[in-house]
């Protein structure tokens, strides 16, 4: 490597790194996206520029193919399903991983690792490590696009012998791993792609929807570590630099998400929580009665009260009720209202989901509150109106030391003087747990579809 | 007075000798591991301290925006196509040429896909007029 194309490559890794960095505000997060975009373009044509590449013509159009379905879809897609695009794109780049690793295997000479069947032993660890990482990556993020986008049930796959199987696995892939090293044999490289794939489809299945979130973050760092491992294969900086950023980037999401939920990572991958076991976990019949209201009385009430905050869940982005949502909003500000929004670290599909739901809405971003920052504010506050959220509410998760969400943090609205209860039934949420909130003296079931329900609520307000 | 120069004479073959093994020995160690073993060290530092430095400016991302973050992440994952160009490259066209196009395509869907999914998403998010 020319000492102009490494020190390009530098430029495009620092670029990465401000490109990151912008994120930390709204007000630079869009020049930290242009900073990513001119960190790529420097990547691409000093690659293009290496006298080994010299099918331009070929590369062109592999290219404008790859662009315009990417641009595409990405212009197309509804902000309610960025968490499936996000895993779908997760699959790319494991699949593009194991074929970088492979075209390296059977012409080593185009990225100075020797010759066929005389690659040198590093090479050849670095190989398939990079190649086992992307093919986890690739089905893995296929099952996860999968649930998320209904193709695949949400409820955990489990059965019996799940995790010895994988634990099986897992060996296996690592002696192959061995053999390969040593025999550099056509046949064990893709037995290696091939456990990895079987791997990452188990791996996933056992996770239920709600715990996603950790699951697409865990994806995201996966396909860093991939690029990490084909840049130790090139024994190029930009691609493990770049690995290394993503990678923890994925690491850290991952944490924050288990965190917000009160579980370990390790309890998050074993799978299995909600769906089949949550029925067991609500065998007290519950009998009290919850009171229900409807629009119109929803309406009366918020209009006259000064201080309002929103606590958005999934629910709201399933019924596409953000814009309606907002809407209402809007009136009860006309009508000299505060209205804010409290956003649990676990809300939606993926971290972050909800503000970009709110942001597509129109709501300002100073408007949305992160759990710390609003959770006090619930005891000076007159109505909280929690549109499609359960478990992140529930007091459970501070009282009751049995209960399964117990020591997860919630959004304190039981403090508020009113609380309003936007659901479409009784039903218990993801863990299983059943809500007491709904039975106390100050809070009012309004059942109905989210989006329906804020419709209404407006036409009680501009009355 | 010729004893001792004797002995010099053979202390300094012997010398000569030690230093044209030890040569061979260094370029041997040099052929086997083809200049890689250096980089895999080389590799694994600059790997952490990138792990040190991704920690703290992801840590400084305001958590409303971890969505872009993990588009933005996802495009520059993509990073992968220096690989896939390289093996797309050579004239000649062989199994490992199509591995390399096929693994352009994929990483511009992602590059394309994910840059412009993450401008859409930022440019929604407004301040308080």
């Amino acid at each position: 490597m020319s000492t102009l194309t490494t020190a390009a490559y530098l430029v495009s890794s620092v670029l990465f790194i401000l490109s990151l960095r912008g994120l930390s505000h709204p007000s630079t997060a869009r020049r930290g996206n242009f900073l990513g975009i001119l960190g790529m373009t420097i990547a691409i044509v000093t690659t293009l520029s290496n006298p080994g590449v010299l099918s331009y013509k070929e590369i062109g159009i592999a290219f404008l193919i790859g662009g315009l379905i990417g641009t595409s879809i990405a212009v197309k897609i509804q902000m309610t399903a960025l968490p499936q695009l996000v895993a779908a794109f997760h699959s790319l780049v494991g699949l593009a991983a194991v074929f970088v690793a492979a075209s390296a295997y059977y012409n080593p000479s185009a990225f100075n690792i020797g010759t066929v069947g005389s690659i040198p032993m590093g090479s050849l660890i670095e190989m398939s490590i990079g190649t086992a990482i992307g093919a986890v990556t690739f089905t893995g993020s296929i099952i996860a696009f999968g649930k998320l986008q209904g193709f695949v049930s949400g409820n955990p796959l489990v059965f019996k012998g799940q995790h010895f199987i994988n634990l099986l696995l897992g060996l296996g892939i690592i002696a192959l791993i061995v053999k390969f090293c040593i025999d550099q044999n056509q046949e064990l490289f893709w037995l290696i792609v091939f456990a990895s794939f079987v791997i990452g489809v188990l791996l996933i299945v056992p996770i239920g929807g709600a715990d996603m979130p950790v699951i697409v973050s865990m994806l995201n760092s996966y396909s860093g570590w991939a690029a990490a491992g084909i840049g130790f294969t090139l024994s190029n900086n930009l691609l493990i630099i770049t690995g290394a950023l993503v990678g923890s980037s994925g690491a850290i999401l991952s944490y924050i998400m288990c965190k917000g939920m009160n579980r370990s990572f390790l309890n998050v991958l074993l799978g299995g929580f909600g769906g089949e076991q949550a029925a067991s976990a609500g065998g007290v019949k519950d009998d009290r009665q919850a009171k229900q209201g409807n629009a119109a009385d929803a309406a009366f009430m918020m209009k006259n009260s000064k201080t309002i905050i929103i606590v958005p869940g999934y629910g709201m982005a399933v019924a596409q009720a953000q814009h309606a949502l907002r809407e209402m909003g809007d009136l009860l500000k006309a009508a000299g209202a505060e209205v804010r929004y409290a956003i649990h670290p676990v809300a939606g599909r993926m971290p972050g989901h909800m503000n970009v739901l709110l942001a597509e809405a129109n709501v300002p971003y100073d408007e949305v509150l992160e759990l710390d920052e609003i959770n006090r504010d619930f005891s000076e506050t007159d109505v909280a109106f929690v549109i499609g959220a359960n478990d992140v509410t529930n007091p459970a998760a501070k009282t009751d030391k049995t209960s399964a969400i117990y020591g997860m943090p919630i959004l304190d609205v039981e403090n508020a003087g009113q609380v309003f209860f936007v659901k479409r039934g009784m039903a218990s949420g993801y863990a299983g747990v059943q809500n007491e909130l709904f039975f106390r003296d100050n809070t009012l079931m309004l059942f109905g579809d989210a989006k329906k329900v804020c419709e209404d609520i407006i036409k009680g307000l501009e009355n | 007075m010729s004893e001792i120069s004797n002995q010099l004479e053979s202390l300094s073959y012997k010398a000569q000798q030690i230093a044209n093994e030890a040569s061979h020995l260094a370029s041997s160690v040099a052929e086997t591991s083809g200049g890689h073993g250096d980089f895999i060290i080389f590799g694994i530092t600059v790997l952490v301290l990138a792990c040190f430095v991704g920690y703290y400016v992801v840590w400084s991302v305001t958590p409303a925006l971890h969505s872009p973050l993990m588009g933005v992440t996802n495009a520059i994952s993509s990073v992968i196509i220096v690989g896939a160009l390289l093996a797309a490259g050579p004239v000649d066209s062989n199994i490992s040429k199509y591995f390399g196009l096929v693994a352009v395509t994929l990483a511009a869907v992602n590059i394309f896909g994910g840059f412009v999914v993450t401008n859409r998403m930022l440019s929604m998010f407004k301040k308080k007029q």
